[in-house]
């Protein structure tokens, strides 16, 4: 009964939301409805009401049903290869956020590693990491964005940079914390056998260290999605979730917004589960999971 | 009453060496007197136990001696040697209060991972572990994670791996402060037969009464503020000890001694 233990308060919850959105469509949408009745001068009955709001064709709040048909339609209906197709779209943005993530993971361990082996480092780089997190990535990604295409880059980089830009953070205080975590009696336990630092390192403090990484990587891939959506406003739209975004605003779209908008959150929820797993079979092998 | 440099005969050489031996620590409250000219002297083979309430230097002595602390002023020599010297050629086996295993490690690479930062063989590694865990009773249990053994035996996988690189003196922190009294006795026990078995010098630091007057045949009596050296007492009690002998008449004087030592130096207080 272990799955459907999990899975049960997951999709009464979904239900329960499910109901709740409905209802806002129907909210949402009478006005402009109940407007149209008017104007043609059409007799009308709640049913009538409640059946035309979840059909209009730029609602105000799409209803469930017509996001799943429009997702249903830009993906299965279209070749991969086509401009309209939400996979294409999906694939260019998971491709920047993966390539982002990565580079985040490498960074921030490797920031963090010299954050505690070294005094000096640890001193100087805290501050200004902190610091580059309190500017607004809406603000930064535009002139990333132009910079790097006035050199030359454009295209999956600069997108990969903002997203490692979002992702190292977590990464690097997730890991300062982790690799500090080793109790004074290990410690001292190491200084017993004459370890070296190398070895402190190799066999105490980054084994320590590992479920503080994989909390960490679960923000960090999330905000990398993020950062991979940002990248793709302000280059007019050409390619991505984001991309689809802003054309759907652009020409009223409402429903290819929600649309876009709810593929990138089911895609967040995916990669967050997938560190998850990982982490769950990682930490079961290491032996620091009951 | 202080017999501090007896000892029989200067020809055996003496493993530990203290004269004078002070240390200070600079708290916010105004400096703390941990050790006090603590002169002390142990031969080699010894059982010595240090035996006072908390706050009498006793677990601060046991670190000056691993070199994980540094004396304020006094002297003080291991194998002959400082301390930190004796440290850096791994002459001692250290067992802390807590088993100290690292959480990530199957048992027989907790025991294993003093030989592994020496860089032995992994045949070497091999049969140290499996000889060190069947000494204490723990074979079979090798491949298990700490959580999946109890307290007790968490903390002889930790005097397991204390043993794996043969060091000859063995330093252990109130090892067995943490465990109930029949996994106690049980421990008490094997330790003297260890003890009998190998030759080696221990320093136990405890304080229970009973237990430094069963396991050791020197037991360094000490009392807080300043932490100081009140007695030592040699116990000429038969190296062969069932549990019963806690009942007999020399056990209890030895004991009533130390509870004396105790009283002098207003532990009780």
């Amino acid at each position: 009964m272990g799955v459907l233990s999990r899975v049960f308060p997951i999709a009464t919850v979904v239900a329960a939301i499910m109901v709740i959105w409905y209802g806002f469509a129907v909210y949402l949408n009478a006005p402009w409805q109940i407007d149209q009745y008017e104007k043609t001068g059409v007799e009308w009955q709640m049913r009538d009401l409640v059946r035309d709001t979840m059909a209009h064709d730029r609602p105000i709040l799409p209803a469930p049903h017509q996001i799943v048909t429009e997702i249903w339609k830009t993906t299965v209906e279209k070749k991969i290869t086509s401009k309209r197709s939400l996979i294409f779209h999906g694939g260019v943005t998971l491709s920047s956020t993966m390539l982002g993530f990565l580079m985040g993971t490498i960074l921030g361990i490797g920031l963090a590693v010299s954050i505690v082996e070294n005094r000096a480092m640890d001193k100087s780089l805290m501050p200004w990491i902190i610091t580059s997190q309190t500017i607004p990535i809406l603000a930064i990604a535009p002139m990333i964005i132009v910079v790097l295409n006035s050199v030359g880059l454009s295209g999956l980089v600069p997108k990969a940079l903002i997203s490692t830009y979002l992702s190292f953070f977590p990464v690097v205080v997730g890991m300062v914390k982790g690799l500090r975590s080793p109790d004074p009696m290990h410690i001292d336990l190491m200084r017993t056998y004459k370890a070296s630092r190398l070895q402190m390192f190799w066999k105490l403090r980054l084994p320590a260290s590992v479920p503080f990484l994989f909390a960490s990587m679960k923000v960090a891939v999330a905000i990398s999605l993020v950062g991979a959506i940002v990248g793709e406003l302000p280059t007019g739209a050409v390619a991505g979730l984001g991309a689809r975004l802003l054309a759907g605003s652009y020409y009223g779209q409402t429903i290819q917004i929600w649309s876009a908008l709810i593929s990138a959150a089911c895609m967040a929820a995916v990669l967050v589960m997938l560190v998850g797993v990982v982490s769950h079979f990682t930490l079961r092998r290491m032996g620091l999971s009951q | 009453m202080s017999d501090t440099k007896g000892s029989k005969g200067s020809g055996r050489d003496h493993v530990i060496s203290a004269d004078k031996l002070c240390l200070t620590f600079d708290s916010n409250d105004g400096p703390v007197h941990a050790l006090k000219d603590v002169d002390l002297t142990i031969e080699k083979g010894d059982f010595v136990s240090f035996i006072g309430p908390s706050g009498c230097g006793k677990t601060t002595l046991l670190r000056v001696i691993a070199d994980l602390e540094n004396p304020t002023s006094g002297s003080i020599t291991v194998n002959g040697m400082t301390p930190e010297e004796a440290r850096l050629q791994r002459a001692y086996g250290y067992v802390f209060q807590a088993p100290a295993l690292l959480a990530w490690r199957t048992i027989e690479r907790n025991v294993g991972l003093p030989l592994e930062i020496m860089g032995l063989s992994a045949a070497e590694k091999a049969a140290r572990v499996a000889r060190t865990l069947e000494l204490v009773g723990l074979d079979g249990f090798g491949r298990k994670f700490p959580w999946q053994l109890s307290g007790g035996m968490q903390q002889r996988a930790s005097i397991a791996r204390a043993l794996a690189f043969d060091a000859d003196l063995l330093l252990m922190d109130e090892p067995f402060g943490a465990l109930d009294e029949i996994v106690r006795d049980h421990l008490n026990e094997q330790l003297l037969q260890l003890w009998n078995k190998t030759g080696k010098t221990i320093c136990f630091v405890t304080h229970s009464i009973p237990e430094a007057v069963y396991l050791s045949n020197k037991i360094v009596v000490m009392s807080p503020r300043p932490g100081r050296v009140t007695d030592v007492i040699e116990s000429d009690l038969p190296a062969d000890r069932p549990l019963d002998i806690r009942e007999s008449k020399k056990f209890l004087e030895i004991a009533q001694r130390v509870r004396t030592g105790l009283r002098e130096g207003h532990s009780y207080e």
